[in-house]
């Protein structure tokens, strides 16, 4: 009997495993995707907003001021990147500028630092602005994280500390029984006395699988551009237009790893449907010239997009079920989910978890080991390190200059990379320019190495998504 | 730090070329730098025939060119690293590079030649919509699998792009089993050698869509459906003319760049048109010392032609070595109207030998003439019967010819 299930291993489930594992509790985590970070967490902004945007009273402005907060301390812990770039909110007009003034009151009150800033300063810094801009708010608290690394970071700790990671499979079943339920996949039934639902896009299923689901999830898609590390200088800081009541608009993101994302738009899909168009990215290509000039788009290396469950009334859901207060719901977590994250797991624990379990402090917590990034360390750290072992010096992803020993180590971390994209998440290669043409095959020949499997076999990403076929032998 | 004569980045046909150009013109001190577990490069999976009309009088396939290379730098005791990956250099001419045995070294070279090869345009550069799911592939990538890892990557295949390697990989797929449904190439004619249009896809029945691209992507897993319309000429699509294909996978011969990465750390300038770096007559980049060739310069069609260029630029190299004189009056040579680029970008004041131009039309020309002008004046004019952008031109000019410029060069191409 597991004292906890917790469906779905995106930002908040990392969090919560994270968060769990540090007390004497048996906790399983389950995700249908095959890597952790596979749906909403997998494609977004990667923004830690500081929470001017949020409407007062909601539980987004408290948690998302909270959560961000939290931030530089637990990225500090983990050894993961976290970078205050700031953020300047831009305006065109004066109808734009009473929106300034709008988010500076609201920021003031909620202790968020911002500064106006007129052109002249605006442009002194940023020489990509658009012309029409006149006016900026300067947030400089505003920070960029890597998402996918903080997920797998969070996990992998909650796993060295006992939590146990199920990837790959589906919930389909969630019977109750006297006192506690069984969880239902493909493979496995799993009895457990409490079950918190943060299966992002997937919640509204999940709920329905126990109650009519008490929220209700629009698919919400964004779709990006992202720019080549030459681009890099494009803007400096993340450059918002004024937010509109259907979101936070089209932006210009640096990355923390010196790419540049460019959107998102924003419309509402029938099904999880990832695909990008072509009237979504012009739509982007429309919106960014009232922010940003002098768009280097011969510098996109990808297009991308993202879906995010938004809720009917704008706001998370993070409730019990009605039927059993042991369901928690974690439902409609859109954006700020990312800066949140962190506040809303203390939140559930808090005000959720502590009614329905004992919870006490484990006697001895395991730190995870950071694995070594060589492209963070100096020439004389690299040669030690090829030193010890001379597969740090075989570089697989030349783009990225990636070494054979970094995927090694991400293949068997404690939730070892199993797929193609699974590595890329961890370790990045395929992230530059010849976006994976040279060395996607050299990935897969370590996978194939290192998990003992026929090449043909490698996945890409899903159940079905194999390298292909062995050729005919002759 | 280790001094060396010539570093050359790439062992490649072009690296080889232009080492072995270097050696036999009088430098002794050479070091190849290769990235692969072999010399070769990009031949090495490219098992078909068709190479070495030009250099060697027979023809050829990829590896067997690339092993009489292999075999002249071993004859030659040329010096190179296999597995080593060229981290950076610098306009001092200060390289670091990484191996196995080795760890992180750096060295000083007296010149620098670029022959790292180009890499193939994917789908992020050209935004296909439609969804990231696995099967959608460069035709260099699905090449290499298969020649090289004895993997075929589908059953059902759609090529984007009638670029040489698709045209190949539709008949290379089509030997091992699978069905080429179809070539879209989104311009009105083909990007690819005439010879391989005949022989890749004529004798195999695959039709090819021109003024086609393809405008969407759908699948769960994997690559089920795509679906590719007609466009105008303004490349827009034209409504009502669109088409579903049921496919596994999609390749995309979509074009090849110029590998350049290690250019921006050392300063080298970049040509807009071939985004490969800027060169005078002599092959030298906008950094002194440090030289460009093959398809790290600007693409060409024949691994012959590759070969030519980089010999040439391994001449030049040792001469610079033995006796360098710098001219700081510089001739620009720019493109005109019919012309994509001109390749070399600028000539030195008092060249020391004919110059050979090579440039690449905008759309094919029947019957047409190619002027190169000082000025206004045209000094030169070759008549063409039939041109294709994906044929690469050659004019050469004599030295006087080009010695008495005095303005600057431009080239022109116009239906007579």
């Amino acid at each position: 009997m597991q004292d906890i299930v917790i469906i779905g291993a995106g930002i908040v489930g990392s969090f919560l495993a994270h968060d769990l594992s540090k007390y004497d509790l048996k906790v399983t985590v389950i995700d249908k995707e095959n890597d952790i970070a596979n749906g909403t967490t997998m494609a977004n902004s990667a923004i830690i907003h500081t929470g001017y945007d949020p409407e007062d009273g909601t539980l987004k402005s408290e948690l998302n001021v909270k959560g961000a907060k939290m931030y530089p301390e637990i990225c500090k812990e983990l050894k993961i990147d976290y970078q205050k770039c700031g953020a300047y909110v831009v305006a065109c007009d004066k109808e734009e500028i009473k929106i300034l003034d709008q988010l500076k009151n609201r920021a003031d009150k909620r202790n968020i630092r911002a500064h106006y800033m007129e052109r002249e300063e605006i442009v002194k810094n940023e020489v990509n602005i658009s012309d029409d801009v006149i006016k900026a708010i300067s947030f400089p608290d505003t920070a960029i994280i890597y998402p996918w690394q903080c997920a797998i970071a969070l996990m992998e700790e909650a796993v060295i500390n006992g939590v146990d990671l199920i990837l790959g499979e589906k919930v389909y079943k969630i019977d109750e029984k006297q006192g506690f339920f069984t969880v239902y996949t493909e493979k496995k039934a799993i009895n457990t006395k409490v079950i918190i639902n943060a299966a992002g896009c997937g919640a509204e299923k999940i709920a329905n699988m126990i109650e009519k689901s008490p929220f209700h999830i629009t698919y919400k898609k964004g779709e990006y551009f992202v720019l080549s590390k030459q681009a890099n200088k494009f803007v400096n800081h993340i450059i918002y237009p004024v937010p509109t009541k259907v979101g936070k608009g089209v932006l210009a993101v640096p990355t923390t790893h010196g790419n540049i994302l460019l959107g998102p738009n924003s419309n509402i899909c029938e099904s999880e449907d990832l695909s990008t168009t072509s009237e979504g990215l012009e739509y982007v290509r429309n919106h960014l010239n009232r922010i940003v000039k002098n768009i280097p788009y011969h510098e996109v290396i990808r297009s991308y997009s993202g879906l995010r469950p938004t809720g009917n009334n704008g706001d998370f859901y993070i409730k019990p079920s009605y039927k059993n207060k042991n369901i928690i719901h974690l439902g409609c977590i859109d954006s700020p989910g990312l800066a949140s994250a962190p506040a809303i797991s203390a939140y559930v624990i808090q005000e959720y978890i502590k009614k329905c379990l004992d919870l006490l402090p484990k006697r001895k917590y395991v730190k995870r080991k950071a694995p070594p990034v060589m492209n963070q360390l100096c020439e004389k750290e690299k040669n030690d390190m090829v030193k010890t072992q001379p597969l740090y010096g075989k570089i697989v992803c030349k783009c990225e200059k990636i070494s054979y020993q970094e995927i090694v180590d991400a293949i068997h971390s404690p939730c070892g990379a199993k797929t193609i994209k699974a590595i890329k998440k961890r370790v990045r290669p395929g992230m530059g320019k010849c976006q994976g043409g040279f060395c996607e095959i050299e990935v897969a020949k370590i996978l194939s190495k290192e998990l003992n499997i026929p090449l043909a076999q490698v996945l890409y990403d899903e159940k079905h998504s194999n390298l292909g076929t062995e050729a005919k032998q002759w | 730090m280790v001094n060396i004569d010539v570093a050359v980045i790439g062992g490649g046909s072009a690296g080889m070329a232009a080492a072995l150009s270097a050696k036999e013109n009088g430098v002794e001190n050479i070091l190849i730098l290769e990235q692969g577990n072999e010399l070769g490069g990009i031949l090495q999976q490219c098992i078909h025939n068709g190479f070495g009309l030009q250099v060697y009088n027979e023809e050829l396939t990829g590896p067997s060119f690339a092993q009489k290379l292999i075999d002249e730098v071993n004859n030659n005791n040329i010096d190179y690293r296999l597995e080593t990956t060229v981290i950076s250099i610098t306009k001092d001419k200060q390289i670091t590079y990484v191996n196995e045995k080795e760890g992180y070294v750096s060295v000083k070279a007296k010149s620098i030649i670029l022959a790292c090869g180009c890499y193939e345009r994917n789908r992020g550069a050209i935004s296909i919509p439609g969804v990231r799911v696995k099967g959608i592939y460069t035709a260099g990538e699905a090449q290499k699998l298969l020649n090289i890892e004895n993997i075929l990557v589908g059953k059902r295949v759609f090529i984007l792009g009638s670029g040489d390697i698709g045209l190949i990989m539709a008949r290379r797929m089509m030997l091992e089993g699978a069905k080429v449904l179809g070539v879209a190439e989104i311009m009105p004619y083909s990007n690819g050698l005439m010879r391989n249009i005949v022989q890749c896809l004529k004798d195999f029945d695959i039709p090819l869509y021109l003024s086609h691209t393809i405008i969407d992507v759908q699948g769960k897993e994997h690559v089920e459906k795509i679906t590719i319309g007609k466009v105008d000429k303004n490349k827009k699509l034209i409504k009502g003319t669109e088409k579903d294909f049921w496919v596994d996978t999609l390749l995309l011969a979509v074009g090849l760049i110029p590998e350049t990465s290690l250019t921006q750390t050392a300063g080298i300038q970049l040509d807009a048109h071939t985004k490969g770096p800027l060169v005078n007559d002599r092959f030298e980049t906008t950094v002194p010392g440090i030289y460009a060739c093959g398809n790290a310069l600007h693409v060409h069609d024949l691994v012959d032609f590759v070969t030519m260029e980089s010999k040439l630029v391994g001449r030049f190299v040792a001469e610079d070595i033995l006796s360098y004189t710098t001219t700081p009056n510089l001739i620009n040579v720019f493109p005109l109207e019919g012309v994509n680029y001109v390749l070399p970008q600028r000539l030195n004041k008092d060249v020391k030998e004919k110059v050979t131009f090579y440039f690449r039309v905008n759309k094919p020309y029947k019957e047409s003439k190619v002027e190169f002008l000082d000025g206004d004046r045209v000094i030169k004019s070759v008549k063409k019967k039939y041109m294709l952008p994906a044929n690469m031109e050659r004019i050469t000019l004599k030295k006087d010819e080009i010695n008495n410029i005095s303005f600057d060069l431009k080239v022109r191409v116009s239906e007579i």
